[in-house]
């Protein structure tokens, strides 16, 4: 059941939600350096979006301005936006090379 | 009152220790599958930290857009190619090996660069309810109206790309 009262935030300071926002980023920094799949790549960028996203929440929700979660919430649409359109790039590139690996994807370079 | 403080904090370790550790699972298992599934995991323990914030709206809409779009999309796609444990590509050991290095390090240094900091020292975090539908529905309507709608024309042309990218040529 979802609280529908308003509780009290105050017993976890801000700082334990920067503290975990950097070790999420930083998870999707490795993601990005470790993997060679790109749809993985993809899902790790999310996780760093998501980062983003907790830390506005946090810093929102402890000044009681709702601007940060009105950002949030156009980040989540940006998002999906970003995701279809990255996604329906893969296949087409998965079309003509029968690949996701981003080693094989270097066609353009000079 | 007061057990219910604990209790907070409890929660907070708790979906911290989770979703800390289904990142490290998205990045680190061999089957694409199995990262999506654990990244849906991660995504549900960062609604609860939206509702552990009073961020109820958010934490509704990041389950159906993320858990139930986003990942399906995901899914979807990883099915549709075919990815499955063998036809994952590697990076070489030694190139594991640093990226682990530097993604710690990059933690490391930003955790260094926050540790000193009070970031809301003028503010008082008390019963703020500005996470709700009803406050948050306010401020969306009134100020950010014409963002909101943006955002419609915004998807409508991710469509049409969407379909104009992956039509095969005939």
């Amino acid at each position: 059941m979802i609280a529908l009262e308003v509780i009290d935030i105050t017993s976890n300071p801000v700082n334990k939600y920067v503290y975990l926002s950097i070790i999420l980023f930083s998870i999707g920094v490795m993601g990005v350096l470790i993997r060679r799949n790109a749809i993985i790549i993809l899902m790790c960028v999310e996780l760093m979006l998501n980062a983003a996203n907790l830390l506005l929440v946090a810093f929102s929700a402890y000044n009681g301005d709702a601007e940060g979660q009105i950002v949030v919430f156009f980040v989540i649409v940006v998002a999906a936006a970003e995701v279809a359109v990255g996604l329906a790039l893969l296949i087409s590139i998965y079309r003509n090379i029968s690949s996701t690996d981003i080693n094989l994807l270097n066609r353009m370079k000079g | 009152m007061h057990h219910l403080t604990i209790m907070r904090e409890y929660i907070f370790y708790f979906l911290a220790i989770v979703s800390v550790l289904s990142g490290l699972l998205v990045v680190f298992s061999r089957n694409p599958i199995h990262s999506v599934l654990y990244l849906v995991v991660c995504f549900f323990s960062i609604a609860g930290h939206y509702l552990l914030l009073n961020a109820q709206f958010l934490a509704v809409v990041h389950v159906i857009i993320y858990a139930g779009a986003i990942m399906v999309l995901f899914l979807f796609v990883i099915m549709l190619l075919n990815l499955n444990k063998e036809s994952e590509p590697h990076k070489p050991i030694i190139v594991k090996f640093v990226s682990v290095i530097s993604g710690g390090l990059l933690a490391l240094v930003l955790i260094a660069a926050m540790s000193n900091i009070d970031p809301i020292a003028g503010s008082h975090p008390s019963l703020h309810n500005v996470g709700m539908v009803d406050q948050l529905g306010k401020v969306l309507f009134k100020e950010y109206l014409l963002p909101f709608e943006i955002s419609s024309v915004l998807f409508l042309s991710a469509m049409v790309g969407v379909v104009l990218i992956s039509k095969k040529e005939s």
